[in-house]
């Protein structure tokens, strides 16, 4: 890989200040970043680490919402949410192996928005907010495609705050090779109605299947949703499935959660 | 060239280290710790896991900086102090647990984490904590069973099959 400077600071200004540099970028726990810039794929100038800054890790449960420290693990999140919001502790412990999870961190997952990963569709699905060093975004307008989000160039994701649902389930249809979703879905029910979202299937990435939402909504069943049927239009189609087998996952996946839910 | 220090197996160690050295290249370039393997270097494999403060992590996913001030264990470490085989080594060695030996060293890692997280895991347990260790060879039975005796427990249930 290229070579780059690493800088390791200790609170959320520095890391901001040695964001502010060329070609500056956030280290998180390098699961993703490491094997990119293996690749050559990615050449930052400066890695700013964010694994030194205590203020970034924790988990906190209060007023109905789990807040999650941006540089936490997914290990972290799978052990300390486990009672406050267990299905979220589950979809951070389903997260590829344990020595991945050992590493990974929300803010990365959720800043890097793989059109696989499992943390997106648990913060659509539960609903929130990613809280930077400069703002707040709901999570309804963080992911905008396939690896894009609302971040601009230099945001750090400082925390991630889960709305914590009555009850709620991630079922997913792991690729055996990759441990990432096929397709993945995350339901979510609250006194205002039912939350969907799904992952792994669309080539925008994470989205909320609405039809499923207000079906779920009038009747939290998985016989509610059975007469809907998924647009193979848009989704993703590869070695592993054809769009019109996503499709179908979506459907299935969906059912599972509600079950799972109970 | 900056220096990184830690603690690897116990002993205070301090080597130079670019930004972009990985973790596994400082244990087997300078330090000569070349136990812990490179199988796929694209954190797939689980050969190069060790353990940095106690948490099993992929030694060729993460860099050598990061650990700075760590306490780093490498399957060097894991041997009895009077060079005997540890526990989890030596249930290896007695239920056929690895045969070219290349993925041993990142098993016999993930083993010690799991066991240290849950002392008797059932055998659902210990295929799902060894999701991300691949092995060419075995078949997996025999390190399941390995683990399995290593903790303690009866394995004569499981079947080679
Ligand atoms: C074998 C394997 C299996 C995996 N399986 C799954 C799976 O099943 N499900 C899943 O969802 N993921 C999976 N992953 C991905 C894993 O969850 C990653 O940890 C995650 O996607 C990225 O998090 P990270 O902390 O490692 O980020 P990094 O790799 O460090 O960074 C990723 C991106 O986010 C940016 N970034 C990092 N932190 C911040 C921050 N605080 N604010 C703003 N930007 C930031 C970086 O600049 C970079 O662009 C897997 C990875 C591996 C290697
Ligand atoms: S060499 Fe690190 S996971 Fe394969
Ligand atoms: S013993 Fe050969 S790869 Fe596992």
């Amino acid at each position: 890989m290229y070579d780059f400077e690493l800088v390791k600071p200790t609170t959320v200004e520095e890391a901001v200040a040695a964001l502010s540099g060329d070609e500056a970028q956030p280290l998180g726990g390098g699961q993703t970043l490491i094997p990119t810039m293996k690749q050559r794929l990615a050449m930052p100038g400066t890695l700013v680490s964010t694994s030194g800054i205590a203020s970034m890790k924790g988990v906190s449960a209060s007023g109905g919402v789990l807040t999650v420290g941006g540089a936490t693990t997914h290990g972290t999140v799978a052990a300390e949410a486990a009672s406050s919001y267990p299905a979220l502790a589950a979809l951070a412990g389903g997260i590829g192996d344990p020595a991945v999870r050992n590493r990974g961190t929300v803010g990365g997952s959720l800043a890097n928005n793989d059109p696989a990963a499992c943390y997106p569709a648990g913060l659509l699905g539960s609903g929130g907010v990613v809280v930077t060093n400069t703002r707040e975004i709901a999570a309804d307008d963080f992911f905008q495609g396939m690896f894009t989000t609302a971040l601009e160039e230099g945001e750090l994701i400082t925390a991630v705050k889960f709305n914590i649902p009555e009850k709620a389930a991630y079922a997913k249809f792991a690729q055996p090779a990759s441990r990432f979703p096929l397709t993945a879905a995350f339901v979510a029910k609250t006194s205002d109605g039912v939350r969907v979202a799904i992952t792994g299937a669309s080539e925008e990435g994470v989205f909320r299947w609405t039809e499923a939402e207000e079906a779920l909504s009038s009747n939290f069943s998985a016989d509610a949703v059975d007469g809907l049927s998924v647009d193979a239009d848009g989704m993703i189609g590869d070695i592993h499935g054809t769009p019109a087998y996503r499709a179908h996952l979506v459907k299935v996946m969906t059912k599972r959660a509600v079950t799972a839910a109970g | 060239m900056p220096t990184v220090s830690m603690t690897v197996n116990g002993k205070p160690t301090t080597a130079e280290a670019e930004g972009r050295t990985l973790l596994v290249e400082f244990l087997r370039g300078p330090l000569g710790l070349t136990g812990t393997h490179v199988g796929c270097d694209t954190s797939q494999c689980g050969a190069c896991v060790v353990h940095v403060n106690g948490e099993a992590v992929k030694a060729c996913t993460m860099f050598a900086a990061e650990a700075e001030g760590a306490d780093v264990q490498t399957i060097e470490g894991m041997a009895n102090a009077d060079g005997s085989l540890g526990v989890i080594q030596q249930a290896f060695q007695d239920h056929h647990g690895l045969q070219c030996g290349f993925c041993t060293p990142g098993m016999v890692m993930s083993a010690a984490a799991l066991l240290k997280e849950n002392p008797k895991p059932t055998e659902t347990e210990i295929r799902d904590y060894l999701e991300g260790n691949i092995c060419r060879c075995t078949g997996y039975h025999n390190i399941v069973k390995a683990i399995m005796a290593a903790s303690g427990q009866d394995v004569t249930a499981i079947a080679a099959e």
